[in-house]
């Protein structure tokens, strides 16, 4: 032991002046550039941290098969088209990451999304109330859903999947109650709600200038990040990393935005679905708040010890979820122009599971990201869109989606096991 | 001439329902001393730990910090004074990092937003100077090994800059190399300054880095041995009570007197 503790002691007292260590000899870290990178890449599969290559494995798949069997599945009109339709199940789908996050399940997701967007419609269409007021109320109503399944969750102590398999008769009842005689409220196309949806920014340069401050926007946080990085003497990316990675992105992004020109610009929902996203991924990842999150899926007992309030996170990431379903199902209700009985039904509520797991989120708490949301909503989305220009009917549509939901639990059940055998869960 | 103990226990009994757990313990750590707390099994280390850790509130007795009577109701007001503890599930948590376990529930901040650079640059200055060897501080603690994930769980306890340190049997389900190391990690918080009590069942573990060692025998004090005056067959009769210390046959012709 005497042996090996030496270089440690020697690099604490002096560290040289001059050398700034890109890489510490200690770590297990990559060598510098592609060649390193393609080892962690290598690495990181055997252990099982497959991150988002099973989704965008499935992607290609999917769009290939589709796109071989009808070429209507990869015209611009269709893919823009899939990036509007995309957003409602996205929107519900972050929440349900959330809830993932910690090891939970909230399974009253569809039933709110049906709810708030009856809240609104009825509000406002009904009994006139300021569209802003009515769509307030229903976003809030939504989190106060949340709040009270957490309550009954975190300080009652019920099962999760029980207090919200309760919501979700029980909000579904709520909504044919606002609903009332009435049965579908119609939502003018004029209105908020439906502008939301279906607003498109017809100018090119709208999509363009949008990736060019996204990519901008990353690599100008990399090159930041990775210098303040240098001067504190931690290790930080190299230069031909931060640029290797805004290539790929700059790619995706000016890709997308020429799709989208192709057919008719830059959809709303799609930009205010990136945006969350965008502000969610900091919230979870840079904030005080998020790492607390992740604490308490990882092991309720030590964030406990470190002095986190356990159940302030469980009933805020209910609050969460319940008030992403309300955005979801307001940009559902958008969609289809209309709050009706059937609203936030169906298989939503399997699909936005779906979504969030497909994406990579692990049902067994601790891991995931936000983009999981958008991923797995591209999967589902484009297995229903594929379908529907093929005719497929509903009762294969539905077995064909719960199957693939079943193959994405395999496949983070079968990661977490080889994880745990390469010692990473 | 001993410097004043950061620490002193005087007389601390404890009772759940019908056992009396604690009974007029007392115990007293110094600055850069290691105080091993052995007993057998429901001898009353763990109650005596959580007195102290203000898990469990004594019934009875006085806790001075630095010569100043203290309550300790709360595990917070432990933690305030400079009381730091390890318990032996060590509770990290496996998704997150090195840094992130380091600095869970204080971590660092610049402009409301969590600072990992200074995070990642101080945890590696801590681990430089206990000389602790992880492969990396970025990343998850599921991956390191236990006696790895026993030297981040003590070097997490130390980011509070605590005086006394308390370890809940560090060294028990780890191998050999991996008790050197969490052993040789004991030794440098003496070399610090700090005041470590160390509980354990291994005699070996205790003899290798203990200066004192308080022996423990249904929920009293069964004699306090100098570790460079003692034996292990010594500690080991008065953890079995097969030899009454001086300690306990005073307590019992007391108890006598008193009758």
């Amino acid at each position: 032991m005497r042996r090996d503790r030496a270089p440690g002691d020697s690099a604490a007292q002096e560290p040289a002046p001059d050398a700034v260590p890109a890489v510490d000899s200690r770590l297990l870290v990559r060598e510098e550039g592609i060649r390193g990178y393609l080892g962690e890449f290598r690495r990181k599969l055997r252990s099982g941290e497959l991150g988002s290559l099973p989704v965008v494995i499935a992607v290609i798949i999917i769009w290939t098969v589709f796109g071989s069997l009808d070429s209507t599945f990869l015209s611009a009109q269709n893919l823009s088209d899939l990036s509007q339709q995309i957003v409602g199940t996205g929107m519900i789908a972050v929440g349900i990451v959330f809830v993932l996050l910690l090891g939970e399940i909230d399974l009253s997701v569809g039933s709110v999304s049906g709810l708030c967007a009856a809240i609104f419609a009825v509000l406002n269409v009904l009994n006139g109330m300021n569209q802003w007021l009515a769509l307030l109320v229903a976003l809030v109503g939504g989190a106060a859903v949340g709040l009270i399944q957490g309550f009954f969750f975190a300080k009652v102590g019920v099962p999760a999947f029980v207090v919200t398999l309760a919501g979700n008769l029980a909000w579904n009842g709520l909504m044919l109650q606002v609903l009332g005689t009435s049965g579908t409220v119609n939502i003018p196309s004029e209105s908020i709600v439906s502008k939301l949806y279906s607003t498109i920014f017809h100018s090119p340069a709208a999509a363009y200038v949008t990736a060019a401050v996204g990519v901008g926007l990353f690599l100008a946080a990399s090159l930041l990040d990775a210098r303040r990085r240098r001067t504190a003497r931690v290790p930080y990316r190299p230069v031909a990393e931060i640029v290797l990675r805004t290539v790929v992105i700059a790619a995706i992004a000016f890709v997308t935005a020429y799709i989208l020109n192709q057919y008719q610009g830059l959809p709303l929902a799609l930009l205010i679905f990136l945006i969350v996203l965008v502000i969610l991924d900091f919230v979870l990842r840079r904030t005080t708040y998020g790492r607390r999150i992740f604490a308490v899926g990882g092991n309720i007992e030590g964030a406990r010890r470190a002095g986190i309030s356990v159940p302030f996170v469980r009933m805020s990431v209910f609050s969460i979820s319940g008030l992403m379903a309300a955005v979801g199902g307001i940009f559902l209700a958008g969609q289809i122009q209309s709050a009706s009985q059937t609203s936030g039904g169906g298989n939503l509520l399997m699909n936005v599971i779906a979504a969030a797991v497909i994406g990579g989120t692990s049902l067994f708490g601790g891991r995931g990201s936000v983009w999981s949301a958008l991923l797995g909503a591209l999967v589902i989305g484009s297995i229903q869109s594929g379908m529907n220009i093929m005719g497929v009917s509903n009762a294969v549509q539905f077995m064909i989606t719960g199957s693939v939901l079943l193959a994405a639990v395999v496949v983070d059940s079968l990661s977490r096991r080889s994880q745990k055998a390469a010692g990473r869960a | 001439m001993p410097e004043p103990a950061v620490l002193t226990l005087r007389g601390i009994s404890k009772r759940f329902g019908a056992v009396q757990a604690l009974k007029d313990f007392d115990l007293e750590v110094h600055a850069g001393e290691v105080v091993a707390l052995v007993g057998d099994n429901g001898a009353g280390k763990s109650t005596a730990v959580k007195s102290i850790a203000g898990v469990n509130p004594p019934d009875e007795g006085v806790i001075e910090w630095e010569g100043r009577a203290v309550s300790i109701n709360r595990p917070h007001d432990a933690q305030n004074l400079g009381i730091a503890t390890v318990y032996q599930d060590l509770a990290l948590c496996d998704n997150l990092d090195v840094v992130g376990n380091l600095f869970l529930g204080r971590e660092l901040r610049r402009l409301g937003v969590l600072d990992e650079v200074r995070m990642e640059q101080r945890s590696r200055e801590l681990l430089n100077t206990l000389s602790i060897r992880i492969p990396s501080v970025r990343i998850p603690v599921a991956s390191l090994s236990g006696g790895q994930r026993q030297t981040v769980a003590i070097a997490r306890s130390l980011i509070g800059d605590p005086k006394v340190v308390i370890l809940d049997e560090p060294t028990a389900a780890l191998g050999v190399e991996q008790t050197a190391e969490v052993l040789d990690l004991v030794e440098r918080l003496r070399e610090h300054g700090l005041g470590t009590i160390l509980i354990s069942h291994n005699m070996v573990d205790v003899m290798a880095v203990a200066d004192r060692i308080a022996v423990m025998r249904l929920g009293r004090n069964n004699g306090v041995f100098d570790k460079r005056s003692t034996t292990t067959e010594e500690i080991i009769s008065a953890i079995t009570g097969a030899t009454d210390s001086a300690v306990t046959r005073r307590q019992a012709r007391k108890r006598e007197e008193e009758r």
